[in-house]
């Protein structure tokens, strides 16, 4: 299905373009900049809804595909298209971009234009992260994001900024090296530069478990998994709220999405010799993370752990498919998985991004993160603490919030997988509740002893505005999740079906 | 039907909204209105649908609100499943919650967070009605939680004090254990029911009652059991059962309305309303039985003894509704679900008319909770002390009031009960009446007999408390008397629980009991002639001896018995336990894990080391590179040493 009008070019080019006209307009005119940022994000937004509401959600085929040649000596095309796996984590992008855009409207006085342009180059290049069907026009998106995340922390970061952006761009770097090599040797392999020629290529054993390797040091880096997530926490006590924002709502999101668009049905018979390594990981994840998380003493950083430990159930969703697929006693459940893992990402998109949201309010106001520093902020900021406690709550997984629905989906697959699985991720139930609500009962309850905390004003409307419509998406999400599952149902078939034929 | 249901269950939802979000607008008034408007037409509703499934025998309803998701063939819906059990809950949960929102107008008068606390206390009847009503796991699950969100809300009320933060913190987190154990049990449901409808499960649980699974190694286990203890953990933290009861005499902390409607009426009761909503499966496991049967009757007397030494007038009805949730968790344990759902109801009665009372007597004293510093309040306030001696009297057991009713059938069922377990839950639950009787009436002479309370000041102001309090009192101590007369006949002996409750026939110790019934005078006229009403009476003769004839009496006692008092004074130190054991522990973990894992071996030795060898490397090179010729020829020639090398000793 294709439709008149080239939509997907035009979420991917209209922020890019749009970001440089930002940044065209100089940082003498704040105020300009800022509202043709708003602009831009909005008019972004809306145009990307066409994606969902022109979506069949039949078909596991690429919707709204778009094809030209770029590169024709080494088959490269400018190839772009979306299927139920990459529609709703655009969707999710554009929108987290508009609150990003308000969030940092007057909070930003240092180089203003620059800011805005770089969220809005950064939606645009996410976004053709997630359309991208040519691995190499993939592979430029994917390169092209750490820029402006680097230019973000590095010039609006905090005083440590140098240590975690360098961390962060070395980890990352790291990774894309090696998925380059597996991407080059696909192409050798197949003559193509199309992703989905790839998901059809037979290859062997070896070389799977070789490409499956190379991919998964992209993925796990980028999600991140144990024990390669220790940039995340840095990288998140040094950005900027906005920083923190795209990061967790939307960069952790990209190596799921790696993991579902080329580990898996690249080379499912690795996935499946390897799946058990891949289910320790994230388990370690959920329950090892979950207790770092619990003695953070710095917001930020609990919440970035808070977010590896919520990743773990991404990727565990996703990889228990082999075992439940093998066990004789669950009929299905494969899918039950995957979708738990999607609808994770999108949930965890929301609430990670308003729990940094929530920070950011407190640190506009204190430029503190310890929560030491706090205690009874209720008494002085109620509104934003009815906030803080729903999304707490959202975090630590109550039914009625997005938050439980991911958790929820995974724990009921991964018990078709093995038991223990799901005993393990269940702790989350404890543990999450334990670090999320022992961080809200020291900075928001209690009664006010510091001075400074007694001088803060309660949330602004632009604040509430922002927290307000995070709020509305996860309870929406929370209470009826139906819709979602329905535009991703097919293409989660199709690549479960897909996986369970080998291709050896 | 829908239209009924769904503005019963959604009225105090709406009243909770309109309080919450709109209370500067509303005002004090518009949020008590609103909400007892709310809860009042859930009250009107529920009655009828009493009525509707009791007089007029109405078949049950079970269908589907909207589809929630459907993932996997695996269909997640929110519906109603409405049959007598629900009806008769819904009918108690309404009735407590409109007695409370009336009584908060009271009690609630001068302090801060008013409309707040009435929000919170509508959406707690909301989803209790949720709870209760569900016809999947999906919903109860949503209702098992949402009450512990709003009882974590209500019991930080006070969010300035210390206490009240760390107390709803604890019964949240320890609730949650519970329902870590209920999630895998609902995950074991869902493999292999395939299904989340309590219909289509009860229907298909014959059919795996033989199942065995491997959990650990090759040890089989029966399916049944496995998802029965599991569901029953989950009961465990909700309805407060030993080891994880722990949260609940904290839970005092919050005011005093909502411990009479979530933490002795309604909430708690949920474990109890599940267990018996699952009862086609829990009677396929007998090992799941033992276990919920000697966990209910542990708790039962060994909670009872700490209530003897409690001070603060709220905590020994906290550790009196604890000790009285494992009367009921024991009853269904003997298979007796009608006889733990039967003093379920009479007991959210005259427990939240104590608790409501306790309230009435806290305000007199001006928020002074030490049942030690009162006395003679009789004398002042004399509505809340006659509806207090009733509802007294009904947890004791005395003839004819309805916990007399309730908690002789129990004693009874256990006592036929056969399975593993049996005797010592018989004999606990036995022994505990006397122990009951005397913490009861302990308090009940210290508070309201003797001389007057110790404070002068204190006792100049006492007085009644206001129509608002008073009457529901009044109205909360009218089932607390009679209910039990009126109802025992059907709802133990008749078909109330027809095609409701499920019992094997070889269980069914209420028909063994049902065959000497003969109408309530008879059971009355067999109960006094058994050894629970001698230890009913005697328990409550000790407690007048020892504490309004010869306090001096209670006072050697307690130092002869001195290791006795420290250990029921210290609650057998299971608070210290946990505190260090699991509160201590994982920080200490966590700390391990984080100082040692992340920051030592990954960050230190891994990333940094790696960088940090990279560096050296680099600086090694850079030492090569220094642009003098010597070096360079030095290096030439040692590299040709080493390929002529190569190549002659290959």
């Amino acid at each position: 299905m294709s439709a008149d009008l080239p939509i997907l070019s035009i979420v991917v080019w209209l922020p890019i373009i749009g970001g440089l006209l930002v940044l065209g307009s100089g940082d003498k005119a704040p105020n300009v900049s800022r509202w043709l940022a708003l602009f831009v994000a909005v008019a972004t937004f809306l145009l990307s809804i066409p994606l969902w509401t022109g979506f069949d959600s039949s078909t596991a085929a690429m919707q709204f595909v778009e094809k030209a040649a770029w590169i024709p000596a080494y088959h490269i095309n400018y190839h772009l298209g979306i299927d139920g796996i990459s529609m709703p984590l655009i969707l999710l992008t554009t929108f987290v971009t508009i609150l990003v855009v308000i969030a940092g409207w007057e909070v930003i006085q240092y180089k203003p234009a620059s800011y805005m342009a770089s969220f809005l180059i950064m939606e645009g290049v996410m976004v053709g992260v997630f359309a991208a069907l040519d691995s190499m026009l993939f592979y430029v998106f994917w390169e092209a994001m750490l820029l402006p995340m680097f230019l973000i922390i590095g010039v609006w970061g905090g005083p440590n900024r140098v240590y975690a952006t360098i961390k962060f761009f070395l980890y990352t770097f790291f990774g894309s090296v090696f998925m380059l090599v597996a991407l080059i040797y696909l192409y050798f392999k197949s003559g193509s530069m199309g992703i989905l020629d790839y998901h059809t290529l037979k290859l062997g054993i070896t070389e799977q478990i070789l490409i499956f390797a190379a991919f998964f040091v992209a993925f796990a880096v980028k999600v991140p998994m144990f024990p390669v997530h220790t940039w995340l926490p840095d990288a998140h006590v040094e950005a900027p709220t906005g920083g923190s924002v795209i990061l967790a709502a939307i960069m952790l999101k990209i190596g799921g999405y790696g993991f579902l668009r080329f580990s898996m049905p690249i080379t499912p018979d690795a996935s499946h010799q390897l799946d058990l390594f891949v289910i320790t990981l994230s388990l370690i994840a959920v329950v090892y993370i979950g207790y770092v998380a619990l003695v953070q003493s710095d917001m930020k950083k609990l919440i970035a752990y808070s977010s590896i430990s919520h990743m773990g159930f991404v990727t565990l969703g996703f990889f228990i498919v082999f075992m439940i697929a093998s066990n004789e006693n669950a009929e299905t459940g494969a899918i039950l998985g995957m979708e738990g893992g999607m609808v994770q990402m999108i949930s965890h998109g929301f609430i990670s991004a308003a729990m940094f949201l929530c920070v950011g309010v407190l640190y506009d106001r204190m430029h503190s993160r310890e929560i030491s520093d706090y205690g009874g902020v209720v008494n002085v900021m109620p509104w934003f603490a009815a906030f803080m406690v729903f999304f707490a709550m959202s975090n630590a997984g109550l039914p009625g919030t997005s938050g439980f629905v991911g958790e929820f989906m995974v724990i009921l697959a991964s018990f078709r997988a093995n038991f223990w699985f799901a005993f393990l991720a269940a702790i989350t139930l404890v543990i999450g509740a334990a670090y999320t609500l022992w961080m809200v009962k020291r900075v928001v309850f209690g009664d006010v002893t510091k001075e400074s905390v007694a001088g803060l004003t309660d949330i602004n409307a632009r604040e509430a505005l922002v927290l307000g419509s995070l709020a509305i998406m996860v309870l929406l999400l929370g209470l009826w999740p139906a819709p979602l599952i329905e535009v991703m149902d097919a293409s989660i078939k199709n690549l479960v079906e897909h996986l369970a034929v080998t291709k050896l | 039907m829908q239209a009924i249901l769904l503005t019963l269950v959604l009225a105090p939802l709406f009243g909770a909204v309109v309080a919450g979000l709109w209370r500067n607008q509303v005002g004090r008034s518009g949020a008590h209105w609103v909400t007892i408007i709310g809860v009042g037409i859930s009250f009107a509703l529920s009655l009828y649908v009493l009525k509707l499934y009791v007089v007029d025998a109405q078949p049950v309803y079970n269908e589907a609100v909207y589809t929630w998701m459907v993932s996997d063939g695996l269909r997640f819906e929110i519906g109603f499943l409405i049959d007598n059990l629900t009806a008769m809950m819904m009918a108690v949960v309404t009735f407590v919650s409109l007695m409370v929102h009336i009584y908060t107008v009271g009690y609630m008068h001068d302090e801060d967070g008013y409309e707040r606390f009435f929000s919170y206390i509508a959406l707690f009847t909301f989803s209790m009605l949720m709870l209760v009503s569900a016809n999947n796991f999906l919903q109860l699950f949503f209702g098992w939680e949402a009450v512990g969100l709003v009882s974590y809300l209500l019991i930080g009320f006070y969010f300035k004090k210390e206490s009240a933060i760390f107390a709803n913190m604890k019964a949240f987190l320890v609730n949650r254990v519970g329902d870590f154990g209920f999630i895998l049990g609902i995950a074991a449901i869902a493999m292999y029911f395939n299904s989340l409808d309590y219909v289509e499960v009860f229907s298909k649980a014959g059919s795996l009652a033989d199942t065995q699974i491997q959990i650990w190694g090759d040890t089989s286990w029966s399916l049944m059991t496995v998802i029965c203890v599991l569901l029953f953990i989950g009961a465990m933290g909700k309805s407060a059962q030993m080891p994880l009861h722990i949260w609940l005499p904290d839970s005092m902390e919050g005011p005093t309305p909502i411990s009479a409607l979530i933490h002795a009426a309604t909430m708690v009761t949920a474990g109890i309303f599940m267990v018996s909503r699952m009862s086609p499966l829990f009677e396929l496991s007998e090992t799941a039985l033992s276990f919920v049967l000697i966990v209910g009757a542990t708790t039962a007397f060994f909670t009872g003894l700490i209530g003897i030494v409690q001070n603060d007038i709220k905590r020994v009805v906290a550790y009196s509704t604890l000790s009285q949730l494992g009367y009921m968790i024991a009853a269904l344990g003997a298979s007796a679900y009608a006889a733990g759902l039967f003093h379920l109801m009479t007991h959210a009665f005259f427990k939240a008319l104590l608790f409501l009372a306790a309230g009435s007597v806290i305000i007199g004293m001006h928020h002074d909770q030490d049942i030690r510093n009162m006395g003679g309040i009789r004398k002042y306030m004399k509505i809340t002390w006659i509806t207090s001696l009733l509802g007294t009297l009904a947890l004791i057991g005395f003839p004819f009031f309805s916990g007399f009713f309730s908690k002789d059938a129990i004693i009874e069922a256990v006592g036929h009960a056969d399975r593993f377990g049996s005797h010592y839950a018989h004999w606990l639950l036995v022994a505990g009446v006397f122990v009951t009787a005397l913490y009861s009436f302990r308090m009940y002479f210290l508070v309201f007999h003797g001389k007057g309370p110790r404070d002068e000041h204190a006792k100049a102001h006492l007085h009644e408390s206001p129509w608002v309090i008073t009457v529901p009192l009044v109205l909360l101590a009218i089932p607390s008397v009679f209910i039990g007369w009126y109802t025992i006949g059907p709802m133990l002996f008749g078909d109330f629980f027809k095609g409701v409750l499920y019992v094997a026939p070889q269980n069914d110790v209420l028909a063994q009991l049902g065959e000497h019934f003969h109408g309530p005078l008879a059971f009355v006229m067999h109960g006094v002639q058994g050894l629970p009403f001698i230890l009913a009476m005697s328990g409550l003769l000790v407690a007048f001896v020892l504490f309004l004839l010869k306090p001096k009496w209670a006072f050697d006692l307690r130092v002869r018995f001195d290791w006795l008092y420290t250990i029921l004074d210290k609650k057998y130190w299971m608070d210290e336990i946990f505190q260090t054991v699991f509160a201590k522990g994982s920080v200490l973990l966590g700390k391990v894990l984080w100082k040692g894992g992340d920051q030592f071996l990954i960050d230190g030795v891994a990333v940094n080391g790696s960088a940090h060898s990279v560096g050296v490397l680099a600086s090694a090179m850079r030492r090569l590179q220094n642009g003098l010729i010597n070096t360079y020829a030095m290096a030439m020639i040692l590299g040709l040493l080493g390929l002529v090398g190569w190549f002659v000793f290959k």
